[in-house]
Parts: structure tokens; C-alpha cells; sequence
């Protein structure tokens, strides 16, 4: 038998776990329009794969993991995407947030399924990615992708794989109905995991209010005969917090701003962990959880396996909703959920469960009133913060100090605000601190991105410049040489050899030029012996001189032109 | 006498063993560049959008630590003018008009249809986030745009607007709380009133 240990603070407030459980699961309704989310889990909005107007069917994948830590979505009933855009989602600002539609057929029609019947038997990578392949996601609250979980790598040895089943929260039995009608369907979910990891000690935690659900987990256990120990501890909220569930069940405290992967330990939830077997035996993606419909609202409290993206308009409905006497609406439990406004918001991975509540069961919190410095959200705090002194530095925006005394440890499970008897919001004084400080974290960051875009800018300016300058530089000198290399060239032209033809010309000229006066000299000759005139001989020389002249300038032109037709 | 001068050059050697030890140090642990315009700049938001009448962030950090005034600075508001006042220890003082108010943050928008390709607002942005070529259209890449604002000026045909960021439920923040009757916060008593009613 284990050990239990102990974890700081806690508080026991009502259980009201037993309105829910006076009936076995039922199946909600198929609705009409199924609404997906695109973004159910940490990590990163997956990639829709489908268009409007596109059939699918029934656990056909419509939308991929978009980086590391994402996970896929699956249609949860068969039908045709009808829109995909924004629609209100389940979240704290009630904003909206990118789904897809699909307006369901009613056929139920399912795609070609995978299931691996001997996982044992095939690449440990393979079940891996078949694990991501099915969507995935820590179904206890977080919604974290668990294939990552599964896959930590050469860096973690995993010698304690602990499964929670303690489902702390008041209202809240989804786990505990899960655990009595289909015990078998999480511990093979179990055995997956744990081949997967190869722990050498195997844990179910579970609170001991839950006597139906210990006793179906045993008896299978005992059948099975398998190395598993159920861990039976004391019921005190919150020991279904990750790290308070590993203190409770191995004295080791998980250190501030680490994983329990750090210290040797994986925790999955008893939800997740038949998730796994149903993608597994089954090849069935993760396309329905168990919600809790509870609430003096309604008429039929109790556990629904619900299809992922049905509204939660249709679930009430379906629990015979009176709404004239329906106060608030509470998504989550009550210590760690929030009010809704809009019930048209669908059901996703991490939804457990519903609270239709009258006035009586859940009245206007009082007015807040000055903290009295009593110091007894410090003794019930799990984490073992000091909660009055955050509320100060949150109210006085003090935002620096509040994260030197571990904000961002606190998991808000609002046990501090339970116990104050000052009634003050405090755990939304914590969130408001945190998320202002994400926001301050993330503009920094913008803020450094922005630096060095402009410092990169500014750098290409400068670089641009120079080489701008080096260019006319080497402009100006390539310029200068080739004036210098054509000037050269002029002077050397007449010293070279003369251009044949230009001589040829030169020789034409020179000889026509000798015929004509040749001519001339001959006209003027027999003008002047015709008339007797004086001179005659002398005109006779000139006469015989151009002659010679004429022959020779004929002769050298029919010679230049000769040899260049002779040889071209 | 003897005292006297024993004293003196007791105190004379002192001088000088500290003085050489100070002089090393001085050159040994040299400081390069002025530390406090990183932090300066640091705290300062890098819209580069010149609204401080400096170029930059840069130079406006460097004139803080010179002795400028900390409130010129309206993309930052009031919450960077405490943290400079924090760091440099100086009286908050309330944002200088002068320079521009705190407007919530804006994101560049190109009406891509109206855009002739001039690229006169690409020379401006001051972190390239804008795209495009001459007789091309262009776009602003959303996720590096600081909403400075400084295209919004040359562009010829208007088409620039500058758009508010739009809260999604990942930059959604959680707002200061108020007594406002719809918070969870505990179903103590009434819990215990109706179990004792109910079973």
C-alpha cells in the first residue's frame, strides 16, 4: 500500500456530486448544427481542411495541427460544412473565435476507420502519431495535446505515471460516471500510455467519495491483474490539481516554473486515458466527452455523452432546462468555471460540465469589503503562495512584485476567495495581474522585434548608400578609361595600315581627276592649233606629261582593284 | 615630529596604493557605451514613429539620458512615463500634449484596390512591414506593423487607414475586477443550506 502524503492548505467546500449521478450516461441528442472550434486546447489554432459545402463524415478529419503544439479536429457526426468563420466560443471574454459548421445529415455515417489492434506490436512512432492523428487533448480541464505528453523524449525519464481520477470540484462527475460504466475502457487506455512510457509504477489517484467508481476500478484491476495501484485519498479540494495529486501520491513537490515530466512523473486523466483506448482499439478520433448536466435548473441531472460542438442550447434542452428558474450558467465547476452569457456556445475537448443554477443555489456574490489581513487564504492556498499578498500588488498594479512572489504558480482554484470573509474576488484579482503581465510580456517582445526590424532597416539604408556611392565610382572610372582607350585609338589609326577601301576611292578619284585634265589639256591643245596660237609645244609637254600622269593613276586604280578582287 | 610625518606617509602611501588600484579598475572594468540609454531604450515602445521629434527611439533615449524630458512619448502613455521615471528616478509627469495623445493601439490598413504602386509609404515604415513594388500593390504585413503611423502621410491617393488591433480571445485581456454580481467565486453557505434542504 502507497504511502499518502500531503499537500498545504485545501478546503472542503459541498460536494453536490450526487444530484448528477442518480443516472447512468445518456447519449445527447445529434444536433442539428455541430459548431468546432478551431482552437480547443493549448497550443495553436488548427488548419481547417475542408471548404463550405464539403460532405464529411462522421470522425473524418476536417482540420490539421498547425506547428508542435496543436491538435487535429474531427467531424463529429456526418453532414456538409455550411460556414466556417467566427461564432461564439466557450471562453472567459465570451468573444468570438474562428469554428467550422456542419449542418448534420442525421446519417451517422462513418469515414474508413484504423483501428490497431495489437499496438504492442507496432513502431512506438506509429502509435504516436496515430494518437495525434485522433485530436487528442488532456480532457481533465487544460486541454493540453497528449501526444506531446507521450513523447518527451531521450531528456525525461518517466519512472511514475500517475492517472487522476480524483475529480476534486464540486458538481463536477464526469470521471466518476466514466469510472464506474467503463472501468475496462480506461485501464487498457492505461496500458497504451504506460507502454508508450514504460513507467515503472503506475498510480490512480481517486478521492474517496467516489466508493461506486474505487470498487469498479478494483474489481478490473483484480480481473486483469494488472500492475496498477489505486491510491484511495482523502477528499479535500483541490488534490485533482496536477501537482497537488503528485504530492498527495508521491511526497515529491513538482518545483515552481517546471513540469512534473521534470521530475520523473506523467499525469493524464482517467478521460483522456479511454480517449486513447477508443482511438486505439477502436480508431475512433476524439469526437465526444461526458458533460455533467447538473443545476437545480434542470430536469434530468446527469452525465451526457455529448458529441464535441453540440450547443450547449441543445443539452439543456435535452436535460429539460425550466428557464424561468435558471439564474446563471456555469461552465466548469464552481469554484474554477465561469458564467456564461450566450448559451449557443458549443461543447468542446476540455467542457465537463454545465451548471444551470437557480438564484438559491448560486446568489450575486455579496459586495467585496477591505481585506481584514486575517491571512486565511494563505492556510487553505495549495501552492503555498501568499495570496493577501498578491491581492496588493494586483490591486496596486504592483505587477513586477506580485510576479517575484510566483503569481504564475497559482492555479487558480479560487480556494483563497472561498474562504475569505471579506468576500473579495481574489482569484479574479489574479487573473486580471496575469494576463496584464502576458500582455506587457508580449508587447516587449513586439517591442524587440520592432527594434531590430529597425535597426536592420537602418543598416540596409547605410549599406545601400555606400554601395550607391561604389557604383559611381566604378561608373565614373569605367567612363574615364574608355574615353582614355578612344582617344588612343584615334592616334593610332593613320599609322597603321590604311583602309583599303578609302585608298581605293583615293586612287579613283585621282585618276578620273587626271583623265579630265588630260581632257582638258587635249581640248585647249587642238583649240590652239586650230587658231595658230603661240605656246603650242609647251601645251604639247603639258599634254604628254598629263598623259603619262593619267596612265599611271589608271594603271595604280586597276591595280588596287585587281588585287582586291583577286584576293578579298 | 616623527608622528606627524609617519602619519603623512602612512597616509601618503595609502593614497597611492588606492590611487593605482582605482586607475586599474577604471581601465580593467571600462564601461563601453552608456548602459542607460539600452535601458532607456528598452522601455521605450519602438514605434519608431518620430512623435518625441527625435528619429527613432534610439536617439530619443539617448536625449532622455541627456537630459530631456520623459514625457513625449505618446505611443508608450503614462505607464511608459512611470517606468522611466521609476528607472531614472524622476517626478511622473503627465504626457505632453504637445507630442500627440495615447490612442489605443492601430495596425496599418492598405485599400489594396485604390493603391497605384508608388511606394512612397514602403520608403516611410520605418520597420519595412510594408510590401509591394513600383506599379505593384501593396500590403502591410500585420504582425510587424507598430501603428506609428508614418504612412498614413505620403501616400498620394489616402488609401492608408489606420485600424484598431481587434480583441480576439488571445489578446483578450482579463479586465480589473468589480463587484459585479455574475463572478464565481465560491458556493460557500449556500452549498450547506441547500444539501441540508435537499438530502
Amino acid at each position: 500500500m502507497t504511502r499518502i502524503y500531503n499537500f498545504h492548505g485545501g478546503i472542503h467546500p459541498p460536494e453536490n456530486k450526487r444530484q448528477s449521478l442518480g443516472a447512468p450516461i445518456r447519449q445527447a441528442p445529434v444536433p442539428a448544427r455541430l459548431i468546432l472550434p478551431l482552437q480547443q486546447h493549448i497550443g495553436k489554432a488548427a488548419t481547417p481542411l475542408v471548404e463550405v459545402g464539403d460532405q464529411v463524415l462522421k470522425g473524418q478529419k476536417i482540420a490539421e495541427p498547425t506547428g508542435h503544439i496543436s491538435a487535429a479536429i474531427h467531424a463529429p457526426s456526418s453532414g456538409i460544412i455550411s460556414y466556417i468563420g467566427l461564432q461564439p466560443v466557450p471562453h472567459a471574454s465570451g468573444l468570438e473565435s474562428s469554428c467550422i459548421v456542419i449542418e448534420t445529415d442525421g446519417q451517422e455515417q462513418w469515414c474508413e476507420r484504423h483501428p490497431i489492434e495489437d499496438y504492442r506490436s507496432i513502431d512506438k512512432k506509429e502509435l504516436l502519431k496515430h494518437i495525434r492523428d485522433a485530436g487528442i487533448a488532456g480532457l481533465g480541464g487544460a486541454g493540453f495535446p497528449t501526444d506531446i505528453k507521450l513523447n518527451l523524449g531521450k531528456d525525461h525519464i518517466v519512472n511514475t505515471l500517475i492517472i487522476n481520477a480524483a475529480e476534486c470540484e464540486p458538481y463536477i462527475t464526469a470521471d466518476d460516471a466514466l469510472m464506474r460504466e467503463r472501468p475496462n475502457d480506461i485501464l487498457t487506455g492505461v496500458e497504451i500510455i504506460a507502454h508508450l512510457l514504460q513507467p515503472s509504477k503506475i498510480l490512480i489517484g481517486i478521492e474517496d467519495n467516489k466508493p461506486n467508481a474505487i470498487k469498479a476500478l478494483r474489481d478490473a484491476i483484480r480481473e486483469r491483474n494488472l500492475p496498477i495501484e489505486l491510491v484511495v485519498v482523502p477528499t479535500r479540494y483541490p488534490s485533482g490539481g496536477e501537482k497537488q495529486l503528485i504530492q498527495l501520491l508521491t511526497g515529491i513537490e513538482v518545483p515552481s516554473g517546471s513540469i512534473p515530466a521534470d521530475v520523473g512523473i506523467v499525469c493524464q486523466n482517467v478521460g483522456t486515458a479511454a480517449a486513447i483506448y477508443r482511438a486505439v482499439i477502436h480508431g475512433k478520433p476524439l469526437i465526444s466527452r461526458l458533460v455533467t448536466l447538473t443545476g437545480f435548473a434542470l430536469g434530468h441531472r446527469q452525465n451526457y455523452e455529448a458529441l464535441i460542438g453540440t450547443p450547449f442550447s441543445v443539452l439543456l434542452e435535452a436535460a429539460e432546462v425550466d428557464r424561468s428558474k435558471m439564474f446563471r450558467l456555469v461552465m466548469g465547476g464552481p469554484m474554477m468555471g465561469i458564467s456564461i452569457e450566450d448559451d449557443r456556445i458549443p461543447v468542446i475537448k476540455t467542457t465537463n460540465c454545465i451548471i444551470a443554477a437557480t438564484l438559491e443555489e448560486m446568489p450575486p456574490a455579496p459586495p467585496a469589503q477591505p481585506c481584514i489581513r486575517c491571512g486565511m487564504c494563505e492556510q487553505v492556498c495549495p501552492a503555498s503562495l501568499l495570496p493577501q499578498q498578491l491581492y496588493w500588488f494586483a490591486k496596486g498594479r504592483e505587477f513586477e512584485k506580485a510576479r517575484h512572489h510566483n503569481l504564475f504558480d497559482c492555479i487558480e482554484c479560487g480556494a483563497c476567495a472561498y474562504v475569505c470573509p471579506s468576500n473579495i474576488p481574489l482569484v479574479q484579482h489574479y487573473r486580471f495581474a496575469k494576463s496584464e503581465i502576458r500582455n506587457e510580456e508580449a508587447e516587449q517582445q513586439k517591442a524587440a522585434q520592432a527594434r531590430e526590424r529597425f535597426e536592420a532597416r537602418q543598416a540596409r539604408l547605410v549599406r545601400e548608400e555606400l554601395e550607391k556611392e561604389q557604383r559611381r565610382k566604378e561608373r565614373a572610372e569605367a567612363a574615364a578609361k574608355e574615353q582614355a582607350r578612344k582617344k588612343a585609338e584615334a592616334d593610332a589609326t593613320p599609322s597603321d595600315t590604311p583602309d583599303p577601301e578609302a585608298e581605293l576611292k583615293k586612287l579613283k578619284s585621282a585618276a578620273s581627276i587626271a583623265r579630265t585634265k588630260l581632257k582638258k589639256a587635249r581640248e585647249a591643245l587642238k583649240n590652239a592649233e586650230e587658231k595658230g596660237l603661240d605656246g603650242t609645244e609647251k601645251l604639247k609637254e603639258t599634254v604628254a606629261q598629263l598623259e603619262e600622269k593619267a596612265t599611271a593613276a589608271e594603271s595604280a586604280w586597276q591595280q588596287a582593284t585587281g588585287t582586291e578582287q583577286s584576293c578579298p | 615630529m616623527t608622528i606627524i610625518l609617519t602619519a603623512i606617509l602612512i597616509l601618503l602611501s595609502l593614497a597611492i596604493v588606492f590611487g593605482v588600484i582605482l586607475g586599474f579598475a577604471a581601465v580593467r572594468f571600462k564601461v563601453e557605451g552608456d548602459p542607460i540609454v539600452e535601458q532607456i531604450d528598452g522601455l521605450l515602445p519602438q514605434t519608431q514613429c518620430g512623435q518625441c521629434g527625435y528619429p527613432g527611439c534610439r536617439p530619443y533615449a539617448e536625449a532622455i539620458s541627456n537630459g530631456d524630458a520623459i514625457n513625449k512619448c505618446p505611443p508608450g502613455g503614462q505607464s511608459t512615463i512611470e517606468a522611466l521615471a521609476d528607472l531614472l528616478d524622476r517626478e511622473v509627469v503627465p504626457l505632453d500634449a504637445e507630442h500627440g495623445e495615447e490612442k489605443p493601439k492601430t495596425v496599418a490598413y492598405i485599400r489594396e484596390d485604390e493603391c497605384i504602386g508608388c511606394t512612397k509609404c514602403i520608403q516611410a515604415c520605418p520597420v519595412d512591414a510594408i510590401l509591394g513594388a513600383a506599379k505593384q500593390m501593396h500590403t502591410v504585413i500585420v504582425s510587424e506593423c507598430t501603428g506609428c503611423d508614418l504612412c498614413v502621410e505620403p501616400c498620394p491617393v489616402d488609401c492608408i487607414d489606420m485600424i484598431p488591433v481587434p480583441v480576439t480571445p488571445n489578446n483578450w485581456k482579463w479586465p480589473a475586477p468589480v463587484s459585479d454580481p455574475n463572478l464565481i467565486w465560491t458556493d460557500r453557505g449556500r452549498g450547506h443550506l441547500l444539501q441540508e434542504g435537499t438530502e
